[in-house]
């Protein structure tokens, strides 16, 4: 907790080791109780949900994708987003190795009830689609001020 | 040609990693060849230029990346598939390759290495002349 308080260096390096611990701690807690519309794990593409108080958030692992060839869809809490990933299948070649995915794909993500789905904005870099959505200001922990 | 499918069929099959101790994200990966050269496409979303680390040591390639994900301070994860940030990735490369002409480019966290085969071993075409 007070190791912020030493870092006075600060180096890109540490930065990049903060970041890296921060994500591998929030993602390796588990195990999660299984939604119902859960799939099975190795499904295709592999997402992250994390939440704060102000909102949900949602990673989607697709390299290589055309955003345009992205369908996001939001209904009350339930997040959809489909595409298809084509891979291009060279001519000529010998494949040795063909494990990247290719094909159209689908995934659902149930996320907390108190989403506004008016404010969805999703961007994607680096092959990482993020998706994020605020939480509605009612059901957001408040600091009671004491007089 | 024994030798050839020999080193990529071994190639995929990863040198050992050194540093077990942290966990590694495997990148699935394409790999193929033609005339001139062995292709390989690896996806790595989430990986930036900068993060990206490629290295020939003698005959053994290796891919690594960190992914980048930019996360509010105090999220709480509900859900995850991936849990590693860190990529890594090795191949055994052969002799008919030439390590100091490979060229790589990554575009949407997809990383495509092109490693061409020396010239004087690449398979020629006999003409036959009629006469």
């Amino acid at each position: 907790m007070f190791g912020n308080l030493t870092n006075f260096e600060g180096s890109l390096f540490d930065d990049l080791w903060r970041m890296q611990r921060e994500m591998d701690e929030a993602f390796t807690r588990w195990p999660w109780p299984t939604g119902i519309r859960s799939v099975a794990r190795g499904t295709y593409p592999p997402l992250n949900v994390g939440v704060t108080p102000e909102k949900a958030d949602v990673y989607l692992f697709v390299a290589g994708m055309d955003p345009k060839a992205l369908d996001l869809s939001i209904q009350r809490n339930l997040l959809t987003i489909s595409g298809e990933r084509k891979v291009p299948e060279r001519e000529g070649v010998q494949y040795y190795r063909e494990e990247r995915f290719d094909g159209p794909f689908r995934r659902v993500v149930t996320l907390p009830d108190d989403v506004d789905p008016e404010t969805v904005e999703a961007t994607y870099t680096d092959g990482v689609l993020h998706v994020s959505v605020q939480r509605r200001e009612a059901t957001r922990p408040r600091q009671i001020e004491i007089k | 040609m024994t030798e050839k499918s020999d080193v990529t069929a071994r190639g995929a099959g990863e040198a050992k990693d050194r540093d077990d101790a942290r966990p590694v994200l495997r990148p699935p990966v394409n790999i193929f060849e033609d005339p001139h050269g062995i292709t390989l496409e690896a996806d790595m979303p989430g990986v930036s230029k900068d993060r990206l680390n490629l290295q020939v040591d003698k005959d053994t390639l290796v891919v690594e990346g960190d992914a980048k994900i930019d996360m509010p301070a105090g999220m709480e994860a509900l859900y995850a598939d991936v849990r590693v940030t860190h990529y890594r990735r090795s191949f055994t490369l052969s002799g008919e390759l030439e390590p100091d002409k490979i060229e790589a480019s990554l575009k949407d966290g997809v990383l495509t290495v092109r490693i061409p085969k020396r010239a004087e071993l690449r398979p020629r075409k006999i003409e036959v002349r009629a006469g």
